[in-house]
């Protein structure tokens, strides 16, 4: 089996001709689906309890404490206990509950996020599929979650879980607008809605440098709105421990609360991903221009590190954002969106598009 | 015009007072020797509380085991839940006085609520405020305490 760690393609390809040699087309087809499946679940499941542990710790610090301390070194072990944990724990349904929708939104919810994984480019090859309009799914499955979202808040039959989700909704609703737009900035410049062909465009330079004033705007806009996409960081008032206990998932206990809470983190991972596939390129080195021996240096590093690293420094740019900033009101939040970061978003894409009709981009 | 010059402006200063948030995150981040927070039984040995801390009330010896409680009882009446029981006697100076003793200074720390109103109104400074947090016990009539040591007395020759 040939593996070469800067190109998955040979690896891929060679999996699926050694599934071919005894299995039917069909055969074929079902191994793979599951392959892939199994390996998202993965994924998902451990990267989540990575980036929760890592909350914890980079929360702590943000906040001059140590964090989780005990379990394992530096309580490495910490968030797998809280797993096993909310394994274990019984699964109530409030009395007065609408049974079938309660027991439906947590999985809505965590579909929609394995559906947004699929198209995210891990490394070159390492994609599950690769849409000719992959900015476009991406962001309408994960504008999807919103729907288990609002169930949840409806079917628990509790106030606090209502306000919660119909402000998650309305903040949700708002700030797709916001996400789109900026994605659209970018696709102007990038000229194609594919994930491979966008870093491809990227080969020579990240949009973040090679777009300069519209792609930074854009890329400031999108962490903005991504964070609130993701109900996270200022923008948490769909659960505001303060006022609403625990928002849309207040009734929500083991296993099912923990979909909530893993697919929250996953979300971040996404938002970081399209973050990165767009403005930082995806799993492109950092290239200079004509710098052949910069570039041959960069080129070393394999691609799946540069991803990863990228990812890690956006998710690290949005937690800082949470645990500095005070959590907005539902009338702020909407005046920064409706009033603020739509019009700059809208003279931004006529920015972006006078700067790719003039050429004046590198 | 004046208006969009103001929208700008609140956008720039807006921008600005986040990054400002942020640079103060940013420097606890980078700078873990500021953490705080201290990992108790570890540090047992180190540890050192602060000068305030309101573990128990305490009555210090001197080295001649002698206090400075003249049993006046005034912190018995200022105890809000009667944590303070004070038992005095009357014994024979040697100038044939008679004068009224501490016998037993009673403590019960399991009502104690620390409130340190005894501390403040003690006369003397006879009773104060010790550092000792660790008060776990096996049964409850251990919580209470006579704060006197046995045999002390009373440091009278320093105001003579």
């Amino acid at each position: 089996m040939a593996f070469d760690i800067y190109d998955f393609t040979s690896l891929t390809s060679s999996i699926h001709e050694g599934l071919a040699t005894f299995l039917p087309p069909v055969g074929v087809l079902v191994a793979e689906w599951l392959l892939v499946g199994i390996s998202v679940l993965l994924f998902v499941a451990v990267f989540g309890l990575i980036l929760v542990y890592l909350e914890r710790k980079v929360c702590a610090l943000f906040q001059q404490r140590l964090g989780p301390m005990r379990v394992g070194k530096w309580g490495l072990l910490q968030t797998v206990a809280d797993f096993i944990k909310l394994l274990m724990k019984e699964l109530i349904t409030p009395n007065k509950a609408d049974k079938f929708l309660y027991n439906l939104a947590p999985f809505i919810v965590i579909i929609v996020t394995f559906m947004a994984i699929a198209a995210i480019p891990f490394a070159k090859g390492l994609q599950a599929i690769d849409f000719d309009i992959g900015v476009l799914y991406v962001s309408a499955v994960a504008s999807l979650g919103v729907i288990g979202i609002l169930l949840a808040g409806w079917s628990s039959n509790n106030k606090y879980s209502l306000i919660g989700a119909m402000r998650s909704g309305a903040q949700i609703i708002s700030y797709e607008l916001s996400v789109g737009l900026s994605l659209i900035t970018m696709i102007i410049l990038a000229g194609s809605m594919q994930i491979s062909e966008i870093i491809q465009a990227q080969s020579t330079g990240w949009f973040i440098f090679t777009g300069h004033i519209p792609a930074i705007i854009a890329f400031i806009v999108f962490l903005i709105a991504g964070t609130a996409e993701t109900n996270r960081g200022p923008f948490d008032l769909a659960e505001a421990e303060s006022e609403l206990t625990a928002g849309f998932h207040t009734e929500y206990s083991g296993i099912k609360f923990a979909f909530f809470f893993l697919a929250e983190y996953v979300n971040l991972f996404i938002v970081s991903a399209m973050a990165t596939v767009l403005f930082l390129g995806g799993w492109m080195p950092f290239h200079v221009g004509s710098f052949e021996g910069f570039n041959a240096v960069m080129d070393f590093v394999p691609p799946i590190f540069w991803f990863f690293g990228k990812v890690m420094f956006v998710i690290f740019v949005i937690m800082w954002f949470k645990w500095t900033f005070p959590r907005l009101r539902i009338d702020q939040i909407l005046t920064l969106e409706w009033k603020y970061l739509l019009p700059i978003n809208l003279l931004n894409i006529l920015l972006m598009t006078l700067i790719v009709l003039m050429g004046w981009h590198f | 015009m004046k208006e969009i010059i103001r929208y700008l402006n609140d956008i720039i200063k807006g921008l600005c007072t986040l990054v400002k948030g942020m640079a103060v995150t940013g420097h606890y981040f980078f700078h873990p020797k500021l953490i705080t927070t201290q990992q108790y039984p570890e540090n047992r040995a180190t540890l050192k509380m602060q000068e305030r801390f309101r573990g128990e009330v305490i009555m210090p010896h001197d080295a001649n085991n002698r206090h400075k409680c003249t049993g006046c009882g005034i912190c018995e009446m200022n105890c809000p839940n009667g944590s303070i029981e004070i038992i005095t006697r009357m014994i024979e100076t040697p100038e044939g006085k008679k004068k009224k003793v501490i016998d037993k200074h009673i403590y019960h720390l399991g009502m104690c609520t620390l409130c340190n109103l005894c501390v403040k109104a003690c006369p003397t400074g006879a009773i104060v405020m010790g550092q000792k947090f660790e008060h776990a016990v096996w049964d409850r009539s251990q919580l209470t305490k006579v704060l006197n040591q046995p045999g002390s007395e009373i440091m009278t020759d320093e105001k003579e």
